[in-house]
């Protein structure tokens, strides 16, 4: 069952510089991504693997090629693809409960309905202590739980994450991949990640898909033998990792070149 | 402990008890009988203004100028809608911003002879006076705040099903509510100047009024008594919206860092 597929896509941003060359961020995409699976697109920065989330959100609008979503066409940003961004973009002025609960009452449901669900979803992420707080008055790990949970409180057919957990320092960020298992493994869902880090892509995914340098391409899709099973250092996962660390390297020297 | 830290605090005000001691010493003692006329001292000036207090005629004035400040006030937040449409749509932008780059520089004040041939004398003219006070600087704050929201905070509204209305009233009117309450607070300052200098010439009532009224039967007591309250009254403004704003949005601090 496929709950996302790219196909062809092509991006073309119009210059920013005064040269007026058009860059191509993204030639000739294709993606399935199945139902309660989650593939991490990992590649260096500046390969058009955020540009892919965006269009994937409806953030930006594909110059060739579609995209659809559970076999709906994506042409605007929607609930069914709710994204956690790298800088938490939680509504400052919201309460973590409000927050949380910002989706549900767009789409009109009672407050007796999101009261339960928003108490479900801040206990699965862990704060249902902090719901009266302000996203100020938390730290960094703890707003991205938040973030988590507002996105996932509207049931989205797609998680769309951006480099969730770039922002953080290493330990927490250890801690956050683990809760990010721990999360999935009671609310199964369909996720498309963007990392630049490979460990977090072969710890959180069935999929990952290694993308080539400017213009962006799939490179190779790999699929990880034991899905969030691995155990560090073990020779499979130096294995996988020394595959996918090589297949990154040889993007290496042409982009220097540009 | 604290008792002594407010004591403390007091010592800001110690220049400030010099010059008013000297300011008594020279009226009473240096000035000569017309000079001090001119210049009364302190203690003649609190006379003054328990005297005017005390008829009533002080509050009269004060309520006068509030209630038009006040009601100029009310109009003038149209600036809020419109600079929310403003900075949400560029076409309106582009039509509306050379009107007001063209009218903003006109300093309130010299709108007041044409008022008066419009409005006459009176409340009309003042509170119009004071609306352009208020208006432009509600408006340009309105606009810029708007232009400076986060643009991943909208993402993230639209990304969780939000339409243009929800993330006009949801997302943009809310982060932009800081600036739009500096754009106020910074409104009713020009808009309070601007309206003593409206009474000064257009007004039977109000502290501009008041002033004036008493500078031509010479009792300087009484202008400075109003001119000690049109500065009070506009720091009390100030620190009121200043504090609302503190209590009623403790987040505003986050977003401006």
């Amino acid at each position: 069952m496929l709950a996302l597929k790219v196909e062809k896509v092509k991006k073309i941003f119009p210059s920013l510089n005064s040269k007026g060359q058009e860059v191509l961020a993204l030639d000739d995409v294709s993606l399935e991504v199945n139902k309660n699976e989650f593939y991490s697109i990992l590649g260096h920065s500046g390969c058009g693997k955020t540009t892919l989330l965006n269009l994937i959100a409806g953030f930006e609008v594909p110059t060739s090629g579609r995209i659809e979503c559970a076999g709906k066409l994506v042409s605007a940003p929607g609930a069914d693809r709710s994204m956690v961004f790298q800088d938490y973009a939680l509504f400052p002025w919201l309460t973590v409960y409000d927050n949380i609960a910002f989706g549900l009452k767009i789409k009109g449901m009672s407050s007796s309905e999101i009261d339960q669900v928003v108490t479900r979803f801040a206990a699965l992420v862990g704060l249902s202590q902090f719901t009266g707080h302000y996203p100020h008055q938390l730290s960094g790990g703890m707003r991205q739980r938040v973030s988590i949970a507002r996105a996932l409180v509207v049931d989205p057919t797609v998680l769309l994450m951006d480099e969730p957990f770039a922002a953080l320092d290493a330990q927490n960020r250890g801690m956050m991949q683990a809760e990010m298992i721990r999360i999935l493994n009671e609310e199964s869902k369909t996720v498309v990640l963007v990392t630049h880090s490979i460990e977090e892509a072969i710890n959180l995914s069935d999929v990952i898909v290694v993308m080539t340098r400017r213009p962006g391409r799939v490179k190779k899709i790999i699929r990880v033998p034991e899905p969030r099973k691995m155990v560090e250092d073990t020779p499979a996962y130096l294995e996988i990792r020394r595959q996918i660390r090589d297949l990154i390297a040889g993007e290496h020297d042409v982009s220097e070149t540009v | 402990m604290n008792y002594l830290r407010s004591m403390f605090q007091l010592r800001r005000l110690v220049l400030l008890a010099i010059l008013l001691a000297s300011w008594e010493f020279a009226s009473r003692y240096i000035l000569d009988k017309t000079q001090a006329t001119l210049l009364p001292p302190p203690s003649g000036v609190l006379k003054g203004a328990m005297e005017l207090s005390s008829s009533g005629e002080l509050w009269k004035h004060v309520l006068d100028s509030l209630r038009r400040e006040f009601i100029a006030f009310c109009y003038a937040s149209v600036a809020i809608p419109l600079g929310i449409t403003m900075g949400c749509f560029k076409w309106l932008n582009e039509q509306v911003d050379p009107i007001i780059e063209i009218l903003r520089p006109i300093p309130p004040i010299a709108w007041i002879p044409l008022s008066i041939l419009w409005f006459g004398v009176g409340n009309v003219q003042n509170q119009f006076i004071i609306f352009l006070g208020i208006f432009f600087p509600i408006l340009l704050n309105t606009i810029d705040a708007v232009k400076n929201v986060e643009p991943s905070l909208i993402r993230a509204a639209r990304c969780l099903g939000a339409g243009d209305w929800n993330v006009i009233t949801r997302v943009i009117l809310r982060a932009a509510l800081p600036q739009i309450t500096t754009g106020i607070r910074i409104g009713l300052g020009v808009g309070w100047m601007a309206l003593v200098a409206a009474e000064l010439v257009g007004a039977n009532s109000g502290l501009g009024f008041l002033i004036n009224d008493a500078r031509t039967v010479l009792r300087t007591d009484f202008i400075l008594t109003g001119m000690l309250a049109i500065g009070l009254i506009g720091l009390c403004l100030d620190r009121i919206i200043r504090y609302s704003a503190k209590t009623l949005m403790p987040w505003a601090r986050s977003l401006n860092s």
